[in-house]
């Protein structure tokens, strides 16, 4: 396994109207290729912004972030972002626009190749039938999986998703993280996810890095949280751990 | 009936309901329910019931010289429309409008442009818009006919300036409302400039750019008439709001009334043929709309 992403020393902050905040202090990680690397933390814990910058979006004003030894500066198509939000679909475009647009202006590829593609993705997603629908035709899951299939199909060297399923029901959800991994099992590609729910990031990753809020700090990493079970009880175990690390400081607990 | 399967101490009860409901799930409507059903019926009995009371009350009244009755109006627009006077007035009035229009609408995408990039292009915009768009385009048309003189320079002038103002507006705040997200999912596929611009922003924001035209168009169209009024004769042709003008001079006011009718026509026309379709074929489309 090759280190893909490299953060190192990464401390992030934002102006709000008055106010700067520090999201980040000095958090450091590295991404393997074909990990699932959680980020996991109560809200507040700057793993969104983490994920933002790693995007592109924001820059550090300390520390580096860097893909496959190149400094990020600026978004690219290389670093595909899956949002939380339903509008992220184009709403002008079908199913299949989507997933195509960003091939031909990112990728350059003719029209004939991207929707090659573009239909063998979204047939991953099993979303054929919906192939020509215009996204506010669509579900909630359902314009996730595009946004997955688009993402995807990129093939970019990481997917960053932030919380995808977080607007999800619960049982759409159950389902969309089940096919998540059944992509990975098929492609293994890299991804980078952020959750703030314990049960999805032991689920969804093979490596989780948990911060702690205000500023967001590094409190722990965890690897192979794909070695445990539900059956024998260290699924339950590992959740109830990480809970309890989370909240140490918390009063009450 | 049932099967019942157990799971642990857990009982799951099968059932088999799904045969024989007599209950009416759907019915068709009945002829008369899908023609009320549709808008234009509705409109089309407003506007024949409107044209039955004109009628009553222009009888009634008996004075062709203040408000002839409907079935007059129709027989000057079917007299004035058979020798060609009113098609070539029409015709006159809308290229003019046609290219004050364009002009207006290249005029604003350029600010409009220019304003998202910079700050100082925003407040510009900003104060542009704040003082010209409270000014009535006809009151400029004295300084106009200094500037440009009798003809359709003037005209195109004042045009320009009853489009781009308010199109100006709706499309910055159309721009200013496109999501964070979709403006990320934009720069993510590593779209800048004039592509990010026309391949997101304007998509995003069609249906406030929509709006802007649509009032942009109304504005155009009353200045003009209203212009055409205060003179209309450039090149020996003068447009609808000329025809009205010289007929009323002439005491000929069912013509009078036949040009307002056509004002009004044409009005219906670009508002329910042209707009509407492009709001079906885009914004409704893509559901950015109801």
């Amino acid at each position: 396994m090759s280190e893909l992403l490299n953060v190192s020393g990464v401390t992030l902050r934002y102006k709000t109207p008055g106010l700067l905040v520090t999201a980040t202090e000095r958090v450091s990680f590295q991404v393997n290729t074909s990990d699932r690397f959680v980020l996991l933390g109560p809200s507040g814990c700057g793993k969104s912004t983490l994920l933002k910058a790693v995007g592109g979006y924001l820059h550090p004003s300390e520390g580096t972030i860097a893909i496959k030894g190149k400094t990020v500066t600026e978004p690219g198509a290389d670093r595909m972002m899956v949002f939380q939000e339903f509008d992220q679909l184009l709403p002008w475009r079908t199913v299949l626009e989507n997933v195509m647009f960003p091939l031909e202006v990112a990728r350059k590829m003719g029209a004939a190749e991207a929707r090659a593609k573009a239909e063998h993705y979204i047939e991953k997603v099993n979303l054929t039938r919906a192939l020509n629908a215009y996204p506010h035709t669509l579900s909630g899951g359902m314009k996730q999986r595009v946004a997955i299939a688009r993402g995807m199909a990129m093939e970019p060297d990481i997917l960053l998703m932030d919380e995808p399923f977080a607007a999800l029901d619960a049982l759409t959800r159950r389902t969309c993280q089940d096919e998540l991994l059944q992509l990975w099992e098929e492609t293994k590609f890299t991804v980078m996810f952020v959750t703030h729910s314990i049960a999805e990031a032991i689920k969804i990753g093979n490596r989780i890095l948990l911060l702690s809020p205000h500023p967001g700090r590094v409190k722990a990493e965890i690897a192979d949280v794909d070695k445990v079970s539900s059956l024998d009880g260290t699924a339950g175990r590992l959740e109830k751990t990480i809970h309890d690390l989370l909240f140490a400081d918390e009063p009450g607990h | 009936m049932s099967d019942i399967v157990n799971i642990g101490p857990a009982r799951i009860t099968m059932r088999r309901e799904s045969e024989a409901a007599g209950t009416e799930v759907e019915r068709r409507l009945s002829a008369i329910e899908l023609i009320w059903q549709s808008g234009t019926v509705r409109k089309t009995l407003i506007i024949i019931v409107l044209a039955i009371l004109w009628e009553a009350y222009g009888r009634y009244l008996d004075n062709p010289l203040s408000f002839p009755t409907f079935t007059d109006t129709v027989r000057a627009l079917w007299e004035r429309t058979l020798d060609g006077t009113i098609p070539a007035r029409a015709w006159t009035s809308v290229k003019v409008l046609v290219m004050g229009y364009a002009a207006g609408v290249v005029l604003a995408a350029v600010i409009t442009i220019a304003a998202i990039n910079t700050r100082i292009g925003t407040d510009f915009l900003e104060v542009m818009t704040a003082m010209f768009s409270p000014l009535p385009a006809i009151a400029l048309l004295p300084l106009a006919l200094i500037w440009f003189g009798l003809g359709n320079g003037s005209l195109v002038f004042i045009l320009i300036h009853s489009v781009m103002w308010a199109l100006a507006l709706n499309t910055h705040s159309g721009f200013r409302a496109v999501s964070q997200t979709l403006r990320m999912v934009g720069r993510n596929y590593g779209l800048k400039g004039l592509p990010y611009v026309f391949r997101i922003l304007v998509p995003a924001a069609f249906p406030e750019i929509l709006t802007g035209l649509k009032i942009g168009w109304a504005f155009a169209w009353r200045t003009l008439i209203a212009a055409e009024l205060v003179f209309g004769v450039s090149s020996g042709q003068g447009g609808l709001g000329w025809f009205v003008f010289e007929n009323r001079n002439l005491l000929q006011i069912p013509e009078v009334f036949a040009g307002l009718l056509t004002v009004i026509i044409i009005g219906l026309i670009v508002e329910n043929l042209i707009f509407k379709t492009i709001e079906r074929k885009t914004v409704l489309k893509w559901g950015m709309q109801n």
